[in-house]
């Protein structure tokens, strides 16, 4: 290491294996988004999955609750740096949304009430990797924070975790969301830094 | 995009608790106005700290500056504002972000609003847009403290005049300047509409500042009309800045 920045020592070295490279732990919890936040009535409110084929699958709030859900307890890290440990969510898994689809397309694109977009792999959402969620440390989920219902992806920087989720478009090919056109990685696996372009 | 080695050039003490920063980067490929830039800090030991900050100066310049406030319990603002001097090198990855920027591509109404440091990036697109001579309407709504604690004040003041379609409006929460017009308070919802450009100007808005001041400002400006889409904000924290 031949570049030093003279007078800083910081906090000292963080050893938790918990923490990927180039993160920092936050107790707080910061706030993404790029607009507005929108309001989202529970009376009109879908989720649906839309496949390849056109053929859509549409649960309204009361048919979402009513599927089983799960409590789970999960780090995340958003690209700008800040990871924050054992957050709890509830909410209901992609597997159990998934049931019943049949596609076989590799790729999803995840809608937001508001506009928002973030693109993902199916085989990153399935096998307990992702949920939606509609409780954040056994409250309501916040407007701010994604309420009624965000999506929740641990593994990847959180951005692809998006907020007012509404729906998922399969695609047979992998394209860009909102923050992937505008610098960000497409797939953004904070343990390899796949922060931007 | 991989971090390039960086020296500190000049530095300007702007508020008690800000400092702006000039970068020599190493193959540094100019920026856009509003985005922001990765700061990486490497202690002896090889221990490192990464922070995002915003750029202040303007795109037409090609050189980088960024202004930093100092946050209590910061980890690597108190280092960027009170302890780094002339020649201390760090290191930078960016620019990035291609969302909050203002292009100068258009003529395009633009209303900015910024509370406390969330001028920072503002600053970067009034800069740009008096050093492009844009005749876009630009408008700026600053919440702040007070006088002392006001980023870029002289030269806010300063521009309002060299730059002819530049307007700025600022709302002092603590203490206003001498002979101030009004009392000092709260920005709130009448104050906000009453200064910032109409729906029907067809403005972009760009709000900049903490989350509940960015939450509070975004839903009046929806309340009062302005199409969400024509709303961009950017938080502390969030993609974009740390104060």
């Amino acid at each position: 290491m031949g570049l030093f920045s003279s007078g800083f020592s910081g906090r000292g070295r963080s050893d938790n294996p918990a923490l990927p490279p180039g993160q920092y732990l936050t107790e707080s919890f910061p706030v993404l988004s790029a607009g507005p936040t929108p309001r989202v009535d529970l009376d009109t409110w879908t989720f649906d999955i839309t496949t390849e084929t056109g053929a859509v699958h549409a649960w309204n709030w009361e048919q979402f609750r009513a599927l089983p859900a799960e409590d789970v307890t999960e780090d995340i890290h958003c690209v700008t740096s800040w990871s924050k440990l054992g957050t709890s969510w509830r909410g209901v898994s992609l597997d159990t949304l998934f049931a019943d689809i049949d596609t076989s397309a590799e790729f999803t694109m995840a809608h937001s009430y508001g506009g928002y977009t973030t693109n993902v792999p199916l085989e990153d959402l399935l096998d307990g990797k992702a949920w939606i969620a509609f409780d954040f440390d056994g409250d309501d989920l916040e407007p701010e924070h994604g309420g009624p219902a965000r999506l929740v992806i641990p593994h990847l920087y959180f951005w692809k975790s998006a907020k007012w989720v509404r729906g998922l478009r399969m695609m047979d090919n992998d394209e860009p969301g909102f923050w992937e056109q505008n610098g960000y990685h497409m797939y953004g696996d904070p343990w390899l830094e796949q922060r931007y372009w | 995009m991989s971090f390039a080695p960086a020296t500190i050039t000049a530095v300007r003490q702007e508020t008690p608790g800000a400092r702006t920063l000039t970068l020599d980067a190493e193959n540094w490929p100019g920026h856009k106005a509003g985005q922001h830039v990765d700061v990486r800090l490497t202690a002896e030991n090889g221990y490192t700290a990464v922070r995002s900050y915003s750029i202040a100066s303007s795109a037409a310049s090609g050189v980088l500056k960024i202004t930093v406030d100092r946050l209590v319990d910061g980890e690597v603002s108190p280092y960027l504002v009170d302890v780094a001097e002339i020649g201390d090198r760090v290191e930078v990855r960016g620019p990035a972000g291609g969302w909050f920027v203002w292009r100068g591509t258009s003529d395009e109404p633009v209303q900015l609003i910024g509370g406390g440091s969330g001028v920072v990036p503002l600053m970067s697109m009034i800069r740009s847009h008096g050093d492009a001579a844009s005749t876009a309407p630009f408008r700026l709504l600053y919440s702040v403290r007070s006088p002392t604690s006001a980023l870029f004040y002289d030269e806010l003041a300063q521009r309002t005049t060299s730059d002819r379609s530049l307007t700025i409006d600022f709302a002092f929460s603590r203490a206003t300047p001498q002979g101030w017009p009004s009392t000092p308070a709260r920005l709130d919802r009448a104050a906000v509409e009453a200064s910032v450009l109409t729906p029907d100007t067809g403005a972009t808005i760009f709000v900049c500042g903490s989350t509940p001041f960015v939450e509070a400002i975004a839903n009046w400006l929806v309340e009062a009309g302005h199409p969400p889409d024509k709303i961009r904000t950017e938080r502390f924290g969030g993609i974009g800045v740390s104060p």
